[in-house]
């Protein structure tokens, strides 16, 4: 039997209610596809709420990860434009300490360069009078287009654009079941979790955007996803104790980060590797390093009353060897399992980070689209999106 | 306790929840019993959650930030407003803990409130960022002529939650709203249409004379915005601008 999928009210099924699957939802009714959001608990609730509300200038990857550089920055002025009021603007630091640090400048200069974001150079003075609170014995400070963002009222304004334009959105709906026929993934059944009602949801398309999650829906589907979900410990503190983000010098490492965000401080992260993305802990001594590396930036991080201390899973994608997460890439892939194992009809969206949420929608689209053999092109780029309150909205 | 002297950890405990449970067909709310193992750092939010992955996967709770951020894991604690995320899981003299929804929003389910009606109550529009006041001491990059931070409202409804007027109007405009347009009227910046409107917009029934300066709202918000004493400066401008004595 021939399958006809090329129809204009092709539906797609996203599993998935984090930033990813929310932009996701969004690009796709833009380009007139029918589309059904499930996510098992809250929307935001995974990754996607927790991260420390960087908005990337993709200086931190301009080293080692040309890519994550290069897709950063795009997606920095892109956001800006398209979800205008959501993000603090604050520019960021990238802070030397170490005579280390001095001999990583170079190639950092050069590695921004060569991935088009912005450097300026300031000496030690310059620095302190724009960040006072930074440590006195700093040796170069570099200003990148770095802010804050909401980390979830940014997301959530895909989700309300997604569902002003006709996207269905369920929250609490878990996927228990990937139906398959004739290598082929035709319908999800899912559980209404308050209700324990299941229901069957056909689809033209289904499409895996669990971040962390996606090893287990990949499964579902009886397909591999080379996922390592990679926690890192953040550390809130009260008090705003700069005003740009504040980064280390340096290639990645722990605590080499400071967010300002609200009257909080965000110092972050450290990152280990997971099996299971739901039983994260706080290790103790991961928060004492957040306080000892973050003080090494600012010193006051060390006598800040404590907020909060928490874990996020990253979605890295990245061979069984990895064991810190550190060496695995920050981009993101789009896996059409057709092409990869043979199971046509479902898609995997997947690694990446909250910076580029709407890139990895449209590389995502653009697949689903193709797969359907539908011709619409992407519009997420100009268009601007709805106020987080209309999420709220009846 | 100051983030560089995190209490050492003990044995970990057991302790008793009980945790309202709603379902839109209830004819009633019920109670529900759970014993969850604790240990020093555990909040109720990880409680919750706790019961959610090994006791009842059915238990609604919102959450997203985990650091008092977002605002979406306001309930009530021991009868008390709090975001469940940075409260700790400390029992009562009986070795249990209440959990139930924030009051005056509609219950969806369980822990879970419509927000739709608390942001409803916000004047328009609603920006949400605003000029940064902290560090008055440095100085701007040249092209920049301020920084701006997000607001300290994190509209979680804690403090409509606590406010006695609220609960007997749920037309009244509330606390959150309230301290939202005298912080847009404070700031420098704001133009006169501006100010006209917020201050029409206070003036109204549903609005700032409702008030009983009951300060619950200033007591039960986790951001440190201090509703009650906003809505006592809002006053004294709306008094000024009628050219009243206050």
């Amino acid at each position: 039997m021939v399958r006809s999928t090329a129809s204009v009210d092709a539906h797609v099924l996203i599993v998935g209610g984090g930033g990813t699957g929310g932009a996701l939802a969004h690009d796709l009714t833009l380009r007139g596809l029918r589309v059904t959001l499930v996510e098992r608990g809250e929307f935001t609730s995974g990754t996607t709420g927790r991260h420390h509300g960087l908005l990337h200038s993709g200086a931190r990857y301009a080293v080692n990860d040309r890519d994550s550089a290069v897709e950063c920055i795009e997606e920095n002025r892109i956001l800006r434009r398209i979800a205008p009021g959501s993000f603090e603007e604050n520019d960021g630091l990238f802070v030397g300490v170490t005579d280390e640090d001095m001999d990583y400048l170079p190639a950092f200069l050069e590695g921004c360069e060569a991935s088009g974001i912005p450097t300026q150079v300031l000496g030690p003075e310059q620095a302190l009078r724009l960040e006072p609170l930074l440590n006195p014995d700093l040796k170069v400070a570099v200003r990148v287009p770095d802010a804050t963002m909401d980390a979830m009222r940014m997301p959530l304004r895909f989700f309300a654009t997604a569902r002003a334009n006709g996207a269905e959105l369920l929250n609490h709906v878990a996927v228990t079941e990937l139906g398959t026929s004739a290598g082929r993934v035709v319908d999800a059944t899912v559980r209404d979790v308050v209700t324990g009602i299941e229901t069957t949801v056909e689809a033209d398309l289904v499409v895996n955007a669990t971040g962390p999650w996606s090893g287990q829906v990949a499964r579902m589907a009886g397909v591999d996803v080379p996922i390592r979900p990679s926690p890192g410990v953040m550390l809130a503190v009260r008090g705003r104790l700069c005003n740009m983000v504040i980064n280390r010098l340096h290639g990645s490492g722990d605590g080499d980060i400071i967010v300002p965000q609200r009257a909080l401080s965000v110092v972050g992260t450290s990152s280990w590797v997971v099996e299971d993305p739901d039983d994260l802990d706080v290790p103790p001594d991961h928060v004492a390093r957040m306080i000892e590396e973050g003080s090494k930036l600012i010193p006051a991080v060390r006598d800040a009353p404590f907020r909060a201390a928490w874990s996020a899973a990253r979605p890295l994608i990245g061979s069984r060897d990895a064991d810190s997460g550190r060496e695995l890439s920050r981009t993101f892939k789009t896996i059409d399992h057709a092409s990869d194992d043979g199971v046509a009809g479902f898609v995997t969206i997947t690694g990446g980070k909250a910076t580029t949420l709407r890139g990895m929608a449209e590389v995502c689209a653009d697949t689903v689209v193709r797969v359907l053999g539908l011709d619409a092109p992407c519009r997420t780029r100009e268009t601007v999106l709805l106020p987080h309150t209309e999420f709220y909205a009846a | 306790m100051t983030a560089a002297d995190p209490s050492a950890a003990t044995d970990p405990r057991t302790l008793r929840l009980r945790v309202f449970r709603f379902r839109r067909d209830d004819q009633e709310p019920r109670t529900e019993e759970f014993e969850v193992p604790v240990g020093d750092h555990t909040t109720v939010l990880d409680a919750l959650r706790w019961i959610q992955r090994h006791r009842d996967p059915t238990l609604a709770v919102r959450h997203s930030c985990l650091h008092a951020s977002c605002g979406t894991c306001g309930m009530l604690v021991n009868g008390r407003e709090a975001l469940a995320c940075v409260t700790p899981a400390d029992p009562r003299s009986d070795g249990t803990i209440s959990i139930q929804p924030i009051a005056n929003l509609p219950v969806l389910t369980d822990l879970v409130v419509d927000m739709s009606t608390f942001v409803d109550r916000f004047p328009q529009p609603h920006p949400i960022v605003r000029d940064s006041e902290f560090l008055p001491q440095a100085t701007h990059p040249d092209d920049h002529d301020r920084y701006l931070r997000f607001e300290d409202c994190i509209e979680c409804g804690l403090c409509l939650s606590a406010c006695p007027v609220a609960a007997t109007d749920d037309t009244y405009r509330g606390p959150a709203a309230l301290a939202y347009a005298q912080r847009v009227l404070e700031q420098a910046g704001t133009s006169v249409e501006q100010r006209d409107a917020l201050l029409d917009w206070a003036d109204g029934d549903d609005a700032a004379w409702r008030c009983h300066a009951a300060f619950e709202c200033t007591e039960a918000c986790p951001s440190d915005v201090r509703p009650a004493e906003r809505i006592m400066a809002l006053r004294k401008l709306l008094r000024r601008r009628e050219g009243r004595t206050a």
